[in-house]
């Protein structure tokens, strides 16, 4: 059996005034029936743009997806008409994003959002999608769900927001759950609580799950496997655990590095990653990271690297054999 | 214990919070306001701060982590409670007296694109508090703005510049900056690298400790993020509903925490480790329920309604935790807590 989903050379484009911001540079992967893709970078990696275009959610204009394939299940989803995209968003695949505040209307009771959806996409009665209704929020735990159901985003806290917005998400038993940074607006203990809720409704459902955030810690509890983006590329992509003991790019080895944590003796400095990306308007032709690299040579500045493999699913986009152990000295110290 | 690493061998304290409140009054009513009650963002705090030394305060959004450190440089009026910088009452502090010992005490701010006037040039904003403090002259004024953006990594030509044309690292740095133009001794941090890319947040840390060794600065660095506070922190604070709920050496803090809240924040945490955090995912401790609201915070102690330890309470110490408050006490020379485990 193929993948459940495949994204070949995505890329979207924002035509602004200053010109062309090249958010998503020929993207490629794969994402398995069941399984759980973390997708990391940091601020403007690309990485919202990239799982928004897979829903052709990019606001356009100034947002367009200029190239590249997004097969879903034997159909090409940037080839499909409108209507059939409707069809399959919130249906088949599902998002939730970071501010549940703004993705939720503020003038509507959660229960008639939640029901909206199942009346549109499984055809209930009003009845049973209210009931239907209870039952997903009783199943994402929000405490006395029947008297809450009438009650409007303003009297929930931000955790029973975005469980409110996953019980929608879930409300049609989606094959995918695209998360984009669902935690990130939320406090520690709460971002636990959302986390475990969210691996054990992946469980129960046997949904396949794309975590979009910053956080490399929550994509090592979360995650199978892990895709890397910076200034629009996969830099790298690799099961989890492969992915923190040997990471092979240098982006992902500084990432790390850059991270304070808490289960490891304090280093006395932290490894940084010197400069910042590069302009997306004004995109560079060799390597994006070249500027920030310690181990580039003269060749980086050729072409942009291609993804290739150095190990049993283990991919990275950089021409120089790199690894933690070949770290040079002067980056440590 | 291992050896400070700020030269911090006096053990002089140079700030001491005691009891602090800062309470906002809700009023109802457009004509005739009534007073209906107070949001008890602090709710009497008190701790010490000795020189050259950082002192982390951490805790959730809205535990009063933010006004207890605005209300320390009085950008907040204390409701109750005393803020002794070396011997001077920072409280009840006017006019003249109030600008001489402000030079001596400044503020970073999280949000570096709110934070910097975006119609100043970096000379001006770095430049003003030397200006307001009569401190230099036209001619000086340029040589020295440009030594502090050398100091904190900016390129000195970059004086005439505008915020906007600043990333978010480097706006934090011009903050900075502007922070050290007066040479002060203690520096409050307000979430200084939450809005940052890891990367960046690295680079801003390093700055942040070579700068406090350098001219032997004292910290108080509040945030959010458990991990940053335990790499910049030698002791730290933990806040929870506008009271401090434990208070030790970084070491002790993380290694052998002692109130329930400060063990649950800790457990959330996950860690860049796939291995370690699937272990530590199935040992989780999760929190019920949110943070009760400040307007009404319970009765006893403020935890009782997320406390995973309060029937331990009840068998081992018969105390109602939901009746008797606990005192902020120490447990063992320099660990304070408050929680009736340790009475």
């Amino acid at each position: 059996m193929g993948p459940l989903l495949e994204v070949k050379n995505l890329e979207t484009q924002f035509f602004t005034k200053e010109g062309i911001v090249r958010a998503v540079n020929s993207i490629s992967y794969e994402l398995n029936t069941g399984e759980t893709l973390g997708i990391v970078g940091e601020s403007g990696c690309g990485k919202s743009v990239g799982a928004l275009s897979l829903l052709r959610l990019i606001p356009s204009p100034p947002g367009k997806i200029v190239g590249g394939e997004i097969l879903f299940d034997g159909i090409d989803l940037l080839k499909v008409h409108e209507s059939e995209i409707e069809r399959i968003r919130g249906n088949r695949i599902a998002m939730i994003f970071q501010d549940p505040m703004t993705s939720l209307n503020p003038m509507m009771p959660i229960g008639r959002q939640i029901s909206e959806s199942l009346e549109l996409h499984l055809k209930m009665n009003k009845k049973e999608a209210r009931a239907k209704a209870i039952e997903l929020l009783e199943m994402v735990r929000i405490p006395s769900a029947a008297d809450r159901i009438d009650d409007y985003p303003i009297q929930f806290s931000g955790g029973m927001r975005q469980r409110v917005m996953i019980a929608m998400a879930l409300s049609c038993n989606p094959q995918i759950l695209i998360a984009d940074e669902p935690t990130t607006a939320l406090d520690v203990t709460i971002q636990a609580q959302i986390t475990d809720l969210v691996n054990r409704l992946r469980e129960e459902i046997g949904m396949a799950v794309i975590w979009i955030t910053h956080d490399l810690g929550v994509v090592a509890g979360l995650t199978d496997r892990v895709i890397v983006m910076y200034a629009g590329r996969i830099v790298e992509e690799a099961p989890v655990e492969e992915l923190y003991e040997n990471p092979r790019h240098p982006y992902t080895i500084g990432l790390l590095g850059s991270v304070p944590r808490l289960d490891e003796e304090r280093p006395e400095q932290l490894t940084s990653i010197e400069g910042m990306p590069p302009d997306m308007i004004d995109y560079p032709s060799g390597c994006p990271f070249y500027a920030r690299c310690t181990f580039r040579i003269d060749r980086c500045l050729e072409s942009p690297p291609d993804l290739r493999a150095v190990g049993p699913g283990h991919k990275a986009a950089c021409i120089v054999d790199v690894s933690a152990s070949t770290l040079p000295s002067s980056v440590i110290s | 214990m291992e050896a400070k690493r700020n030269g911090n061998d006096t053990d002089e304290v140079l700030l001491s919070v005691n009891n602090l409140k800062v309470h906002f009054p809700i009023n109802r009513g457009i004509i005739f306001p009534r007073h209906v009650g107070d949001i008890k963002a602090v709710d009497g705090v008190s701790f010490d701060v000795k020189r050259g030394e950082t002192l982390g305060l951490v805790g959730e959004s809205g535990c009063g982590k933010s006004t207890t450190g605005r209300a320390i440089v009085r950008l907040e009026q204390p409701t109750a409670g005393t803020v002794e910088f070396q011997g001077i009452e920072m409280t009840t502090l006017e006019g003249e007296s109030l600008r001489k010992t402000r030079r001596r005490i400044q503020m970073i701010f999280q949000d570096p694109y709110a934070s910097l006037n975006p119609r100043l040039r970096v000379i001006d904003i770095v430049g003003d508090p030397l200006k307001v403090h009569n401190i230099s002259s036209d001619k000086a004024l340029t040589n020295q703005v440009r030594e502090l953006l050398n100091i904190v990594g900016l390129n000195p030509n970059f004086i005439t510049r505008y915020p906007h044309e600043f990333s978010g690292g480097q706006r934090q740095r011009i903050g900075i900056a502007r922070a050290l133009a007066l040479r002060p001794d203690f520096i409050v941090f307000d979430e200084p690298v939450s809005a940052l890319d890891v990367s960046i947040q690295a680079q801003i840390i390093n700055l942040l400790e070579n700068l406090q060794s350098e001219f032997r600065l004292t910290y108080l660095f509040i945030a959010h993020d458990l991990a940053v506070v335990r790499h910049i922190s030698d002791r730290v604070a933990v806040m929870y509903l506008g009271k401090l709920a434990e208070l030790t050496d970084r070491e002790r803090l993380y290694k052998t925490p002692l109130h329930p809240y400060t063990q649950a924040l800790l457990s959330a945490v996950p860690i860049p480790n796939p291995i370690a955090e699937r272990e530590r995912f199935k040992n989780r401790v999760i929190l019920e329920g949110d943070v009760p609201s400040p307007d009404n915070p319970p009765k006893g102690c403020n935890f009782c309604t997320r406390c995973p330890a309060k029937t331990r309470v009840m068998n081992e110490k018969q105390i109602d935790c939901s009746q008797v408050e606990p005192e902020f006490r120490q447990a063992e020379p320099g660990h304070w807590v408050a929680c009736h485990l340790y009475d």
